[in-house]
């Protein structure tokens, strides 16, 4: 259903309890979604129509600096699958209960759908695209291949990010401690004991290479 | 020789796409000029559209079309579903589409059209519509039939004389009885009975089902979320309106399904018919909110169960009526799959089942990972552990004694099975657990938690015959195995590929699976459910092969003199048995099959194929040698999996919370194909059971017919730290001898084993006391442990 406060935000003046006592008088409407794709100014002519205002915004994603126009209220999970095209980082729940939008922002995971682009101008964004490394894989991304991770791995980008922050922050975790670390990623799958897997060898890795 | 393949640890090819953001799920892909689209959902549980206005949101800059259900090429048919309907059955059926330039435009425009809903009577316990006078969950009846739906009323009598805490069982809608329970139950030594609920679970697989379509050229493509690729294009034609020839469905990857994407889902019909109305690719984003609406769930049930055994633990009489809460379209055959699959786990001496699946106005049902077989197994279990206790039977062993084995028998018509390694599962998980010495710690308290010892053993259906194999051995070598499977976690686009690359003698890193977009020329194929495809498709691919070893042979003899059997096919050579230099490479194979045409290179095929893999070899021809095969192996009876689930659980007293201290599963699957997936297929299947038996509610506002349950927070399935972090495994690993490759399913039979080690171990950690429902929250435990009055009651589903 479409928020209320987003609703207000975008049509000045429409208060919260006239479109409730709306969706009561007209028997409408339970709609759309949380979570919107504005549209980049490039596939769009109409988006004054909707009263957003664009931002000309500089990002540094995956080392690069990439200048995008963005609306304010658009996320930056949005922003890099629709406007930059890099659609590894998954949309699996749009309201940060599942962690497949899992990125690095200054190498802290951040879940990419509940944080607006334009807050993270001049700040260093990772995503599972800017892992690799003149064609060698992360440490990670290696340990996924050793340990056959994942099935569907639909949350698999989000897990190997949440991995690459939790190495940053334990380099020799436990399976318990990882375990921890890993929490704010959802697997639907179940295949928690290989992403343990992975996460072990993933260590093992990461200090080989150190 | 080359590396043995079967049994061994072999990633599959697509994984490194999977970690690198490579791999293109359906909502990745992007064309030209795409647009995007919105929809309106129902805002009631039951109601008629009156009259929709859609002035304002057409009159709106951006807004390119609005799509609504009677445009739809496949309409709503008898008990049948379509995208878009003009008479929603649950609150959040989809009821219109808007297409606009942005989505929030779409949504826009969403809120700008006014809908006057006329509100119908709606019913959420099925019970209450089997009432005189109840309300039906659909205007032409309540209960599913023979492709129509039926109306059953049962006489307040009914109601009266089972009491509230008693399932009410009237005339059913399906009855089968072997035996005489009555008279079992006459001598048995032991009689429990009990109701039981089993709570709908939505799927929520991690990818919603968004998809995307456009037309080129009279020909749509559709990129959508599917379990089985090939066995998607066609319901996708059906949903079009089109020739199947027409379509061109791509799917390489599918973000899970878990039985709600079987062969795609009805949701496509949108995009694929707003992009032909608009002349524009339109993407249709599903969100989390409306993938707990149009994502399916599994069908849940009230029933009751009287089980009656002899002193020794034999199950003499099983007597089960099962009430099926079946949402408000098609016929959920959970019901019946559960009284099939409860005598695949006792082989009840006598067995009498009854079964009604009702409708009701909340999400449409659909298989989920063991549909029937997970709910029955959890429902009973824990009633067999009651009967063990009462009669001093070891648990362990009372499952032993009722199992079945090469000779048993399934379901009503007591078909064979093609093989029951059940006890060597028991053995192996009562070893792999250390039942023994557990049990011993059953009911010990250590300071608030106490620790309660279960387990579940679960089967379920793992095959099936006669899919086609395609291979083509191309000019540079390779071996291409073509595979109309779907791409959907297991890995079985990869690992049943492996017999023909086996009878072959070929080395892994010479095989090209080629899967997942129907214009590659992909077989027929299974749907990927029932956990048929190990099964189905390594006994296709074993043909394919063999059938490929045959034209090696036939073309060496051709070219190179002597009779097809002086020639021996490995590592990537067909030679002459005992020289490996006389004789081809598979890519000179390669050239000199397309040189001779005909049936080397797909200019003829085997008539017993399919169609749809004809269709296939005849885009391939010329292209390489290339042999298809049908799966034509004998096969006489029922191919079944068991798993058993074995929990060490502590129960803390003071809150309700209940952790998971230790697990192990085994499983007869027949011969292990990989061994480190089938590990982690398990595990996850047990964890997707646990879940059921822990935590995911589904609760609805009885009065407005809402649900409260809609997003993971409210329903959450287990997360990593609410399972062990080393769950034990282990597989019999004995072939089934009426399949070459020896291998079953692996997909379902989890669920349930997970499910009712879960329920068993509480079970056992309140001293035996059965809640004998699901979820069985802390709330529910707490209450139950204080003494406290119940806050549902015995029959109330939905809480």
């Amino acid at each position: 259903m479409l928020q209320p406060e987003v609703i207000q935000a975008r049509r000045g003046g429409f208060t919260r309890r006239k479109f409730i006592k709306g969706v009561v008088a007209a028997g409408a409407t339970a709609s759309a979604a949380g979570y919107l794709f504005r549209g980049s100014g490039a596939l769009s002519p109409f988006l004054t129509a909707q009263g957003a205002v664009e931002r000309l915004v500089t990002l540094n994603v995956n080392g690069q600096q990439r200048r995008v126009e963005v609306p304010r209220q658009e996320t930056l999970a949005m922003t890099l699958r629709y406007q930059l095209g890099l659609t590894g980082t998954k949309l699996g729940c749009d309201r940060a209960e599942c962690g497949a939008c899992t990125l690095l922002i200054d190498g802290v995971t951040h879940y990419g759908c509940s944080i607006l682009t334009h807050t993270v101008r001049g700040r260093e964004v990772t995503t599972i695209e800017g892992l690799e490394r003149n064609g060698e894989m992360h440490p990670v991304q290696q340990a996924v291949l050793d340990e056959g991770g994942f099935q569907c791995a639909f949350c698999a980008p989000g897990f190997v990010m949440s991995m690459v922050g939790m190495l940053d922050r334990n380099p020799n975790p436990t399976r318990e401690e990882a375990a921890e670390l890993l929490a704010g990623n959802l697997c639907r799958c179940g295949d928690y004991d290989k992403i343990l897997n992975t996460a072990m060898r993933a260590a093992e890795l990461s200090g080989a290479r150190a | 020789m080359a590396e043995k393949l079967i049994g061994t640890d072999i990633a599959p090819p697509d994984l490194p796409a999977k970690i690198t953001g490579r791999a293109r799920y359906a909502e990745d892909f992007h064309a030209e000029g795409m647009v995007f689209a919105k929809l309106l959902l129902s805002p009631m549980p039951h109601a008629r559209v009156r009259s929709v206005d859609t002035r304002a949101a057409e009159a709106m800059e951006g807004v390119l079309g609005i799509l609504r259900a009677s445009e739809l090429p496949q309409q709503e048919q008898g008990i049948g579903e379509a995208a878009l309907t003009d008479e929603p059955k649950y609150e959040g059926e989809p009821v219109l589409a808007v297409a606009a330039v942005d989505e929030t435009t779409a949504a826009a425009a969403i809120e700008a059209i006014r809908v006057d809903f006329e509100p119908l009577p709606f019913v959420l316990d099925p019970l209450e519509s089997l009432r005189e006078g109840g309300p039906d969950a659909r205007l032409d009846g309540n209960v599913g039939g023979r492709g129509e739906a039926t109306t059953l009323k049962w006489p307040d009598s009914v109601f009266d004389e089972a009491g509230p805490d008693r399932l009410p069982m009237g005339e059913p809608a399906t009855e089968w009885t072997i035996g005489d329970v009555d008279a079992a139950f006459a001598d048995a030594a032991a009689i429990v009975e009990e109701t039981i609920v089993h709570q709908s679970v939505t799927h929520h697989p991690m990818e919603p089902r968004s998809c995307m379509a456009y037309w080129q050229n009279g020909k749509l493509f559709l990129h959508g979320s599917t379990q089985s690729t090939e066995r998607t294009r066609g319901a996708v034609a059906r949903m079009a309106g089109i020739d199947v020839e027409d379509v061109v469905m791509i799917g390489e990857y599918c973000g899970g399904g878990f039985g709600s994407k079987i062969s795609g889902v009805p949701i496509m019909a949108v995009p694929a018919a707003l992009s032909r109305k608009i002349g524009r690719p339109v993407m249709l984003r599903i969100t989390r909110y409306e993938e707990n609406y149009i994502g399916r769930a599994r069908a849940g049930f009230q029933g009751w169960a009287k089980i009656g055994f002899r002193a020794d633990g034999r199950m003499t009489a099983l007597d089960l009526y099962l009430v099926q809460d079946g949402g408000p379209y098609g016929r959920a055959g959970d019901f019946t799959t559960a009284g099939m699959v409860a005598t695949a786990s006792y082989q009840p001496e006598n067995m009498r089942f009854r079964g009604v699946p009702v409708y009701t106005n909340t999400p449409p049902r659909s298989a989920q990972r063991a549909p029937g077989g997970a709910q029955i197994v959890a429902m009973l279990e824990p009633l067999v552990d009651k009967a063990a206790r009462e009669l001093g039977v070891d648990r362990l062993e009372i499952r032993k004694i009722n199992a079945p084995g090469h000779d048993g028998w399934l379901g009503a018509q007591q078909s064979p099975f093609t093989s029951a390694f059940v006890r060597e599962a028991l053995d192996l998980g009562g070893e792999l657990f250390n039942w023994e010495e557990k049990i011993q710690l059953s009911g010990q308290r250590n300071g608030t938690r106490v620790t309660g010892i279960g387990m579940g053993l679960s089967p379920f259906t793992a095959g099936s015959t006669g899919r086609d194999g395609l291979l083509v051995i191309r000019p540079d070598g390779k071996l291409y195995i073509h595979q109309g499977i779907g791409n959907l976690g297991t890995h079985s686009i990869a690992d049943t590929a492996r017999p023909a690359a086996e009878v072959l003698d070929l080395s892994w890193d010479q095989v090209e699976i080629v899967w997942g977009d129907t214009s590659k020329h992909l077989p027929f194929s299974t749907v990927q459910a029932g956990s048929q495809t190990t099964h189905a498709h390594t006994r296709a691919n074993h043909a394919a092969g063999m059938a490929m070893v045959g034209l090696l042979q036939e073309l060496a003899a051709l070219e190179l003199g002597g009779s097809p059997t002086d020639y021996r096919v490995s590592e990537g050579r067909v030679f002459r048995a005992g020289n490996r230099s006389a004789g081809m490479s598979f890519a000179q194979a390669a050239e000199r099959a397309i040189a001779r045409g005909g049936k080397f290179s797909g200019g003829e095929v085997p008539e017993d194929l399919n169609n749809v893999t004809k269709g296939a070899v005849a885009g391939l021809a010329g292209e390489g040698l290339i042999a298809a095969a049908r799966d034509n192996y004998p096969q006489a009876g029922a191919v079944f999996t068991w798993v058993a689930t074995f929990a060490q659980v502590e129960l803390d007293v003071e809150t309700g919370e209940v952790e998971i201290v230790d697990l192990a599963s085994t499983t007869d699957c027949g011969t292990v194909v990989h061994p480190r997936s089938l590990a982690a297929q398990t595990n996850g299947g047990v964890f997707q059971g646990i879940g059921m038996a822990k935590s995911q509610r589904w609760v609805f506002d009885p009065k407005w017919g809402i649900p409260f349950t809609k997003r993971f927070y409210t329903a959450r399935p287990p997360g990593i730290l609410d399972v062990p972090h080393s769950p034990k495994f282990a597989a019999v690993d004995l072939p089934d001898p009426h399949t070459p490759v020896g291998a079953k399913g692996i997909g379902e039979p989890p669920v349930g084993a997970g499910e009712a080690a879960y329920a068993c171990a509480v079970a056992d950690a309140m001293g035996g006391l059965c809640l004998c429902r699901t979820p069985l929250t802390s709330d529910m435990i707490l209450a139950e442990l204080e003494g406290r009055p119940r806050p549902y009651g015995l029959l109330d589903t939905h809480v």
